[in-house]
């Protein structure tokens, strides 16, 4: 009989480890999964996580990994901050889409103003913007008690109507020949959100990522805040007994996780995607779930996550351009990653008892 | 010997670390009111669970009626006739007395007969019990008796009982002893687990004494003093706190008219509470658990939000001060639940002494945090209350249930509060660690403090208070000097408990 013993503590060497043979059986199994599809393997899995750091394209391909990875770690390490106190913003989505349409409204506003005070405009109205989404699971969550997964998920189709409008109707670009998708802001020189050195990749979304990873290992480590927010998590009773205001914990997470999500729409649309188009978000909000739970809601392991994600998805489509392997193989390989991660995870506070087991 | 019903002989069980029994041999006879007895960790548990099937033993045999007896779970357990009632009931709330009885039987008969064989049961045996009435609205003791009946129903020729009395009132425990001695007279075999030597001095005919997994006594009950017994339990002679004579000093916390309404369906709701704390003396507040205990102790903490008015703490009104304001103001609580309320069970001890001990201890400047004060606090608690654990860092979970509560009153005790409130301060706790909360509890009231012990313990009751006060059905009593006061005195206070006759044979 196998049976699994909760550890007395939580195993360090496990919780250190578990990243690492996640990868590697990963790595493995994915594999197998690539000789069965009549691909070489080893080829496969260097294209992947080679390719795109030190491959011949390498120049093309490491700005992308910076562009994919910032706006999942900005995202991730809000989601981390309510997930870890119990509170579920499954509506990053939403809040990414409403944030990144008022950062730019306000550009599209001002046009054709050229003025440094623009940019700085726009993240705050994009924050703002993310915030005030988030703000409508976590008001009725406190008023009356609704479920904040159902009403922040619900929202994300919201915004994504509201999105459809805007692009079709009020923030149409007036000089666009009628195509839908507003003005590019990449030609708009106060409301770019361009690269700080020039091909990097490194844009004001990456700088806020980083800031946002050290702003929340302080906050979780240091501060009375992130106390509350982890002993919420463990025990709401005994966070409730010293002195923990649930109310005002769901206000705080809620808000601030909208409030990065909407910070990584409005780069994102300000940057990279340059338009409001009606599909310019491309599932980060969702993708963040994920790389906020591969890092285990550790701020420092959320960052390596959304490194690692990042890859896979670089990695991946060079695979399926170069190597022919279909989408889902690498959805599958990316699903593997996560299924490994969050299996060998269990061993950190559970060990294997082989043999019979007492039910005392 | 050939007449016994059951017979343990040899029977050992270890676990990692522990020898949980060492060849354990004893002997029930039918018709016999045996007393298991035992400090936790004793080996009384793990005793009863081979019994039970739940455990299997490495060595050692069971016989019953000079068969081999070895059950391999509890069912087998049962169809033999072994019955058990659990310390923890295991009851849904929302759901009737038939019902959920009928949850724990193999073939549950319909409805209508069920309720008729529970009604014929429970007159037979003076547990008056209504089928239909649900479980969220009976009192522990009522609850109880579902329990027993769903044993009895199984026509049991052994039947375990897990400390029975500790939920009770002094009169239930009356109805039950009526009861026991009705099932004894009837052929039944009773095994009873208890701490509680003068309820075993009154029932049993013979008790077996456990120490470190041992028998270390087996003696005759009626012809014993308790005190040693105890000793035999300990393993040493007992030291008594005493309460040093007071001096009443001026009023530390008042309570003034406090009603509120039940926090949750089958919470209780205060009614119209009033009572002063002085400096310097120990208020033992008895009851029931479930008379709103939790809920008088949320009120204080300020878990709870009460109208204003109701709480003043040294003059000034608390009523809708949060928790960390009480804190820093003086007064300090510490709950009945240790793992969950009282402390967060993955938390280090290091995390859970930050967790209500940052306002008072200087943990914290502008929100952040001190980690090695944390450490400096928690270390002190550990020496200064004896806990026992390899170091700070350790999770709360992995303590035993006497040292993480030895840990959580020392937290309290040790940030020197004006008014401490505590709810089951030595609840599974054993003797001794139990002493040395009970004496700490006094002296932080010889030093000044005012302390409010809440409790389901008399006996603990009566060692440790100064005036004495009853909680049932979310009523206080007024309360009265302790001195003097009888079992019966107090049975009365505790009086609105339900269905307190003691059935009609």
């Amino acid at each position: 009989m196998i049976r699994l013993v909760k550890r007395p503590q939580p195993s360090q060497a496990w919780s250190y480890g578990a990243p690492v043979l996640a990868v590697a059986a990963t790595i493995f199994f994915g594999g197998l999964l690539f000789a069965a599809l009549g691909k070489n393997p080893i080829d496969a899995i260097l294209t992947i996580f080679w390719e795109p750091i030190f491959g011949e394209f390498s120049f093309f391909y490491r700005p992308q990994l910076l562009i994919k990875g910032a706006p999942l770690v900005l995202i991730a390490i809000g989601l981390s901050l309510g997930f870890k106190a119990g509170i579920w913003n499954i509506g990053a989505e939403g809040q990414y889409i409403i944030g990144a349409l008022a950062g730019a409204g306000v550009a599209l506003a001002l046009y054709p103003l050229e003025s440094v005070l623009i940019f700085p405009a726009m993240i705050l109205a994009g924050a703002l913007g993310g915030w005030a989404w988030a703000m409508i699971p976590a008001v009725l969550k406190t008023k009356f008690g609704t479920n904040e997964i159902l009403v922040s998920l619900m929202l994300v189709y919201v915004a994504e109507h509201i999105l459809a409008s805007m692009a079709l109707g009020a923030m149409k670009n007036p000089e666009g020949f009628g195509f839908p998708g507003s003005r590019n802001l990449q030609q708009y020189a106060s409301a770019h959100n361009a690269d700080i050195i020039e091909n990097s990749g490194m844009h004001w979304g990456v700088v806020f990522a980083l800031i946002a990873v050290i702003f929340a290992y302080v906050l979780l480590s240091r501060h009375r805040l992130g106390f509350a927010i982890r002993v919420t998590g463990e025990a709401p009773r005994a966070a409730a007994f010293s002195g923990v205001n649930p109310k005002g914990l769901i206000l705080f997470c809620l808000g601030t996780s909208g409030a990065l999500a909407g910070l990584a729409g409005l780069f994102e649309v300000a940057g990279p995607a340059g338009q409001v188009t009606i599909d310019f978000n491309v599932g980060y909000g969702f993708t963040a779930i994920i790389v906020a739970f591969l890092g285990r809601l550790n701020p420092i392991g959320i960052l390596f996550a959304g490194a690692l994600m990042a890859l896979t998805y670089i990695g991946g489509d060079i695979a399926q351009s170069n190597l022919g392997l279909p989408a889902a193989a690498i959805q599958v390989f990316q699903g593997m990653l996560l299924f490994f991660l969050l299996a060998i995870d269990l061993f950190t506070n559970y060990r294997l008892q082989i043999g019979a087991g007492e039910t005392a | 010997m050939s007449t016994a019903l059951i017979q343990l002989a040899g029977l050992t069980k270890a676990y990692p670390g522990v020898i949980a029994n060492d060849s354990i041999s004893l002997d029930i006879q039918p018709s016999e009111v045996h007393a298991l007895l035992g400090e936790n960790g004793a080996g009384k548990s793990t005793l009863v669970k081979m019994i039970y099937g739940l455990v299997k033993p490495d060595s050692g045999h069971m016989q019953m009626n000079g068969h081999a007896f070895e059950p391999s779970e509890p069912r087998a357990a049962r169809s033999a006739g072994v019955a058990m009632v659990f310390q923890h009931f295991s009851l849904f709330d929302a759901l009737t007395v038939a019902e959920n009885i009928a949850l724990g039987m193999e073939n549950p008969p319909a409805m209508r007969d069920l309720a008729a064989r529970i009604r014929e049961v429970s007159e037979t045996y003076g547990l008056p019990l209504n089928p239909a009435a649900k479980i969220g609205d009976l009192s522990a003791g009522e609850r109880q008796r579902v329990e027993i009946i769903r044993c009895l129903l199984q026509d049991p020729k052994l039947l375990i009982m897990d400390e029975p009395t500790s939920v009770l009132t002094p009169q239930e425990v009356d109805i039950l002893f009526e009861t026991l001695r009705k099932l004894k007279a009837s052929g039944t075999a009773i095994l009873y687990i208890s701490h509680k030597l003068e309820e075993i001095r009154a029932l049993c005919d013979t008790a077996t004494i456990l120490r470190g997994g041992k028998v270390v006594a087996t003696c005759d009950p009626s012809q014993t003093s308790a005190r040693d017994m105890a000793e035999l339990m300990v393993g040493g002679t007992l030291a008594t706190p005493t309460a040093k004579p007071m001096e009443t000093g001026p009023v530390a916390l008042r309570i003034n008219a406090l009603s509120h309404p039940a926090p949750s369906a089958f919470g209780m709701p205060l009614r119209d509470i009033s009572l002063d704390v002085h400096k310097g003396e120990v208020l033992g507040i008895g009851g029931v658990a479930g008379n709103g205990q939790d809920e008088l102790l949320a009120a204080l903490s300020g878990e709870m939000a009460t109208k204003p008015g109701a709480i003043s703490l040294n003059g000034t009104d608390i009523s809708a001060k949060p928790p960390r304001i009480r804190r820093a103001l003086g007064l300090l609580a510490a709950p009945e639940e240790r793992l969950g309320h009282a402390a967060a069970p993955d938390m280090s001890l290091v995390e859970n002494a930050m967790l209500t001990g940052s306002v008072r201890e200087n943990m914290e400047t502008n929100g952040f945090l001190n980690w090695s004060a944390a450490k400096r606090f928690a270390d002190h608690i550990i020496s200064e209350f004896d806990v026992r654990t390899p170091s700070a860092s350790n999770a709360a979970r992995s303590l035993s249930g006497g040292n993480l509560q030895k840990f959580v009153v020392g937290r309290e005790v040790l940030q020197n509060p004006d008014v401490l409130v505590v709810n089951q301060p030595t609840w599974g706790v054993d003797a001794a660690a139990a002493a040395d909360i009970r004496q700490a509890l006094l002296d932080l009231a010889a030093n000044g403090a005012a302390v409010i012990v809440i409790s389901q313990d008399l006996d603990e009751l009566m060692e440790i208070s100064h005036r004495f006060a009853a909680l049932s059905e979310g009523r206080l009593s007024k309360p009265r000097d302790a001195a003097g006061l009888t079992i019966e005195d107090i049975g009365l206070m505790l009086g609105g408990a339900h269905g307190m006759e003691v059935a009609h044979v």
